[in-house]
């Protein structure tokens, strides 16, 4: 029982990161129809941003506010600079620009940071809490990913329901022609989509580095099971980018945990899960194809 | 019928007198490639009236609208709003500048909710009062039945009261109206014109109306333009249109 307690526990905390990079791919998705390849190499440049700050001194939590502003700006820059000339056009021409933008920035980072491998600090315990004798699998640091996770998701909520600038962010994503006649900016709304988006995928790429080891690439894996959490859920849908990555996040630990040698089926199981999803219900789980139609 | 509405007209809201020009388009060709959809097309609309824009499927009827408020670029020619060149000023500057559009088919947020779209509809003019929101649910009292419904559970009927009451939200002084009566019941077509006609005489608003519907739209407007192949064929009063059996065989199919 505490075994399987152990593995759930793993797995939530797990899916909360993965559920927070699949909602940064669906807040770009939304408003722009691209999918971001390039998410994981820009949480990568300001995780490296962020641990050079530690290096040099800094509090793990100013370092932290700095990577995500430096995230903002960048996911804001990009879409303005990059993004922009190739919005509206052919779907690939954006495909190619996102893959070309992943491995840019990837090697950026290694001209920049260099491509060792680098332990990053975790802002609270590595150890699992005690229940009893016991110890479980949820650590301080797990509460804070969870937790950070939540407070973040529950301020997009706010920010796209109560507030006139999020008003503004949905029209424009749902219905571009529409909302500039109705005088809506919506060049300004697509810029700070993607530079809200770069915050969230920033701080995907900060959680999962604390207590291990970055490098340029080490987004990479956590890119997979992202894309695999965002299209579970539908792609469109920002609650279903959340219940994705949880599902996600759940189902890989129970087969790294109970299935034999179950820990080098894990990415393999992760593309498995997505097949049978897209075969079942094509446009995922939470998919609004019905309203589109409309 | 068009002429006794015509002639009770009040002033325009934005204190232009009713008859002058408020929009003026100006030799106006647009081009998608090689393909003229608009020939130097030269039209105006005045201050309190309808001016309806007729003529069959593929006239240019719709990139005249689209060109107007910066939507399609044009090749040449002017858009003159109030005597000031508009031509231009960005798509999203149209609406504070007084001229709403609501594009064919119905231009509503499906995704959004009722009230949600109307909300949208006012953003850029900042915080504005509960009871805007009121008039328009007045207007149109089967939308403010639904209004936290998602506009995609709308009738055709629902979206088009939706989207003008929405354009009215922005107090605009010339609403642009592309094919209001397209698939629509003929009882539902009557009760937006007549409500258009309502705000044309009591409130000064100004209306440019698309419509392949020659026969509804001759109805309600004071003016008509037989627009055909991009060119403009025929302008005169509605009710002379409506006299003219000749032209309406040849060019608007009733």
């Amino acid at each position: 029982m505490s075994y399987f307690v152990n593995v759930t526990l793993t797995g939530l905390t797990q899916g909360m990161i993965y559920a927070a990079f699949a909602l940064a791919l669906v807040l770009i998705w939304r408003s722009t129809r691209i999918v971001n390849f390039a998410q994981g190499s820009m949480a990568a440049a300001t995780t490296f941003i962020a641990l050079a700050l530690v290096q040099a001194g800094w509090s793990y939590w100013l370092a932290l506010v700095v990577a995500l502003a430096s995230g903002f700006v960048l996911g804001a820059i990009i879409e303005r600079v990059i993004i922009r000339p190739v919005e509206g056009g052919n779907e690939l021409n954006a495909v190619i620009v996102a893959l070309g933008l992943f491995v840019a920035l990837q090697a950026g980072i290694a001209i920049v940071f260099g491509s060792s491998f680098q332990s990053f600090p975790a802002p609270f315990g590595l150890e699992g809490f005690s229940v009893g004798d016991r110890r479980i699998a949820l650590t301080p640091n797990g509460i804070y990913i969870i937790g950070a996770v939540i407070v973040t998701m529950l301020l997009l909520v706010a920010l796209f329901r109560f507030t006139r600038v999020g008003l503004a962010m949905r029209a424009s994503a749902f219905s571009q022609e529409v909302s500039r006649l109705l005088g809506v900016k919506v060049g300004g709304m697509l810029t700070l989509g993607w530079g809200l988006a770069a915050v969230v995928g920033s701080l995907a790429g900060l959680l999962i580095a604390g207590g291990g080891f970055v490098y340029p690439a080490y987004m990479d894996s956590l890119i997979v099971f992202g894309f695999v959490a965002a299209i579970i859920g539908g792609l469109d849908s920002p609650v279903g980018a959340i219940v994705g990555g949880l599902i996600l996040g759940l189902a890989l630990s129970y087969i790294s945990g109970y299935a034999p040698r179950g820990s080098s089926l894990v990415t393999i199981s992760a593309l498995v899960i997505l097949m049978v999803v897209l075969l079942v219900r094509p446009g995922g789980l939470f998919s609004s194809t019905t309203a589109r139609r409309a | 019928m068009a002429e006794a509405h015509g002639a009770t007209a009040v002033s325009a809201t934005g204190g232009t007198a009713t008859g002058t020009r408020l929009l003026e388009v100006e030799g106006l060709t647009s081009a998608y490639g090689p393909v003229r959809a608009l020939d130097g097309v030269t039209l105006s609309a005045e201050a309190g009236r309808i001016t309806a824009v007729l003529g069959a499927n593929g006239a240019g009827k719709t990139t005249l609208l689209r060109t107007i408020s910066g939507l399609v670029r044009p090749v040449a020619g002017r858009v003159l709003l109030d005597g000031k060149d508009i031509t231009k000023a960005p798509v999203e500057a149209m609406v504070s500048k007084g001229m709403a559009h609501v594009p064919e088919g119905r231009g509503v947020i499906a995704e959004l909710t009722v009230d949600e779209n109307l909300r949208v509809g006012s953003l850029f003019r900042g915080k504005v009062a509960k009871s805007e929101f009121d008039r328009i649910y007045d207007l149109f009292p089967r939308i403010a039945e639904r209004r936290n419904n998602h506009a995609h559970t709308l009738s055709g009927g629902e979206r088009q009261m939706l989207v003008i009451g929405r354009a009215l939200l922005a107090q605009p002084r010339i609403l642009l109206l592309d094919e209001p009566s397209l698939g629509l019941a003929p009882r539902i077509v009557a009760q937006i014109f007549g409500l258009l006609r309502q705000l044309v005489d009591s409130e000064g608003l100004s209306v440019l109306l698309v419509e392949q519907n020659a026969r509804s739209a001759l109805s309600v407007a004071d003016v008509g333009v037989v627009l055909n192949l991009g060119r403009v064929v025929v302008t005169d009063s509605a009710s002379a249109l409506m006299g003219d059996e000749d032209l309406r065989h040849a060019y608007l199919g009733f």
